[in-house]
């Protein structure tokens, strides 16, 4: 049933007529639009033009808009230009489409070198901004710590007891894993080199020194905020998306106490525990790549890091937990209130979530490095 | 040609379907008449959208089958069953309009990956269907964050008008829409169904919806459907629950 459209001229005396016939619908529209296209040109030097479309077989708004869009560009080029023959059928549909406006064209806005520089200097400028809105969010989380503090029954226990299983508990695996792994690698590639110099022993030092004071902690730091800092800025993200954080507030709620608060605990309590597994960890797995690729026997493993490492290394490592942990909750909690309405702004906050926290948090160690080297720790 | 005006453009045939143990279909049968406005009704949770669902084939059914066009659906193959989907438009209860493209982007969504269609006069299209659901133009650069309810309702409507469709499935259209703009609605589901051709398939709970734009309705009950006709059927009809529907003091308060 479906024939192929077709734009026929025909003289008429005086005037032209441009016979419409076939099927005008969607799936002949390349064609269709070339057809009006060519009758437009055509047009020129007749006083008047029927469009008749009685032979018409199908038509649907694409083939109703090109016959309209014909008789207007005829009309604009001062030649009276009108439709005949119109079944009831579809009369109502071309009255439709007669109704559109003229399309406004619209700028698609193509990048430009001026553009380019524009965005990079509003990224630049927007570096302020993200530090504040932290800043902002810090002083948030403290004062409702403070709030807590003075009416301890307002925290949200089972609230941060269940952000607690999620962000520790259930991360223990992976963590243990993973750094257990980091100790392997270490250890194996200590020994290989320093096998050399005939220093099989010191990898001991190195691996106690490294682990416990950075690895482990950084590591794990680097690890929660991709799998936990991510899924806060989703959690909170998509509440926002969906206007539950303003129900929150219209209901006398402070979204960061009840949602940012057992999130930021959690996650607090949740990271020194996990660098101290992941410590562990790692040095079980460095110790037995020593015994097993270096031939270190246990025993003298556990004498040599008892001599190489003490305490201060061990507090070192794990002070700096709860404050990397502070930094991933608040940036993951600030990225999360920032996402707007759409899916891609919860997708780029969530990256950015991730990619900021981690950032920071290596910051971070590098202020608690200047730091303690300044103390002599 | 012939048989496909006289055979239902819809034909749902011993349809169950089950949610673990829970059977929320279960053995209905439904045709959709060619042209006509069907209105869906049924108790809250009695798997109104699990039929709509069930037909446009994103809930697995148990048994039964379901025809479309003419064309079995189970048996079709990948490009016939495009060929139907390409035919159907779908209306989303809360208008499932992409959230990262424009309302121009929405509407050309559709039109970009069935139709090789030049740009301009996609965007000619797209501004006449935004006239068609009663738009303005401008709202063709906004964002679906940026949109009102019925605004998002009606974008959602022009998007699944896009490619010219035989066949609309509306689930719920006028929920979340105050009683002019609900009553617009209807309107303009009546106009479009008319200008277009159009046959719409429209879950709902409006009695509105159901006395001036619907040309018949169908009733879900039990897994089943109890009753199906006009509206003097189904004020006339001796079941409880259309009893309660009909003639309740909402229904009463509609007929005036």
């Amino acid at each position: 049933m479906n024939s192929d459209p077709k734009l026929e001229r025909i003289a008429k005396g005086n005037a032209l007529a441009l016979c419409a016939t076939g099927t005008w619908t969607a799936s002949f529209a390349p064609v269709l639009e070339r057809m009006v296209a060519d009758a437009e040109k055509l047009a020129g030097g007749s006083q008047s033009i029927f469009i008749d479309v009685s032979e018409v077989a199908k038509l649907d708004t694409f083939g109703a808009w090109l016959i309209e869009r014909l008789r207007r560009s005829l009309t604009q080029g001062a030649v009276e230009a009108q439709i005949a023959g119109l079944s009831a059928n579809y009369s109502s549909l071309v009255d439709e489409v007669r109704r559109v406006r003229a399309t406004p064209v619209i700028d698609t806005g193509a990048i430009t070198i001026t553009g380019m520089l524009e965005q990079i200097g509003r990224a630049v400028a927007g570096v302020a901004g993200t530090v504040a809105g932290l800043i902002d969010m810090l002083g948030a989380v403290l004062a409702a710590c403070g709030r807590v503090l003075i009416h301890p029954r307002s925290l949200r226990l089972t609230s941060t007891v269940h952000h607690l299983e999620q962000v520790c508990w259930r991360a223990v695996p992976i963590v243990v894993l993973i750094t257990f792994l980091i100790g392997c690698i270490i250890a194996q590639q200590g020994i290989f080199h320093f096998r050399r110099f005939g220093a099989d022993l010191f990898v001991v030092d190195m691996l106690g020194v490294l682990v416990l004071r950075e690895i482990g902690v950084l590591l794990v730091a680097i690890m929660v905020a991709g799998r936990s800092g991510s899924a806060y800025t989703a959690e909170l993200g998509s509440m926002k998306m969906r206007e539950e954080i303003d129900a929150l507030r219209t209901m006398g709620f402070d979204p960061i106490e009840v949602l940012v608060l057992p999130r930021m605990l959690a996650l607090v309590l949740a990271l020194p525990i996990l660098a101290f597994l992941g410590a562990m960890a790692a040095l079980y797995g460095g110790g037995l790549v020593a015994w097993l690729y270096g031939g270190v026997e246990p025993e003298a493993f556990l004498l040599r890091l008892r001599d190489a490492i003490s305490i201060d290394h061990f507090i070192v490592g794990i002070v700096k937990a709860p404050v990397m942990a502070a930094v991933i909750g608040i940036v993951a909690c600030v990225e999360g209130l920032a996402v707007q309405g759409s899916a891609e702004s919860l997708g780029q906050h969530t990256t950015s979530s991730v990619v900021k926290g981690i950032f920071f948090v290596i910051v971070m160690d590098g202020v608690f490095a200047i730091f303690f080297a300044s103390i002599g720790m | 040609m012939a048989g496909e005006i006289q055979n239902p453009i819809i034909r749902v045939r011993d349809i169950t379907v089950q949610f673990g143990t829970t059977r929320v279909l279960d053995g209905l049968n439904l045709d959709v008449k060619r042209g006509e406005i069907l209105g869906f009704v049924g108790p809250s949770g009695a798997g109104k959208s699990v039929l709509t669902r069930t037909i446009i084939g994103l809930v697995p059914k148990v048994a039964g089958s379901i025809e479309v066009f003419g064309v079995d659906l189970d048996a079709s193959n990948t490009s016939q069953r495009r060929n139907v989907e390409r035919r159907w438009g779908v209306l989303f209860q809360q208008g499932a309009l992409f959230s990262s493209l424009t309302v121009r982007q929405n509407i050309q969504f559709p039109m970009r990956e069935y139709l090789r269609v030049s740009q301009r006069l996609m965007d000619e299209i797209t501004i006449a269907k935004l006239t068609m659901v009663g738009l303005k133009p401008e709202v063709a650069e906004r964002f679906p964050s940026e949109l009102s309810g019925g605004m998002i309702k009606r974008v959602a409507l022009a998007r699944a008008l896009s490619l010219d469709p035989d066949l609309v499935f509306l689930d719920e259209p006028t929920s979340g829409l105050d009683p002019i703009g609900a009553g617009d609605f209807d309107e303009l589901v009546r106009t479009l169904q008319r200008t277009l051709g159009l046959t719409v398939f429209m879950v709902t709970h409006d009695l509105d919806s159901l006395y001036t734009a619907c040309d018949r309705i169908a009733v879900l009950g039990n897994g089943k459907i109890i009753a199906a006709g006009s509206i003097a059927d189904m004020q006339a009809s001796q079941h409880p629950w259309l009893r309660q529907y009909f003639h309740g003091k909402r229904a009463r308060a509609v007929m005036g």
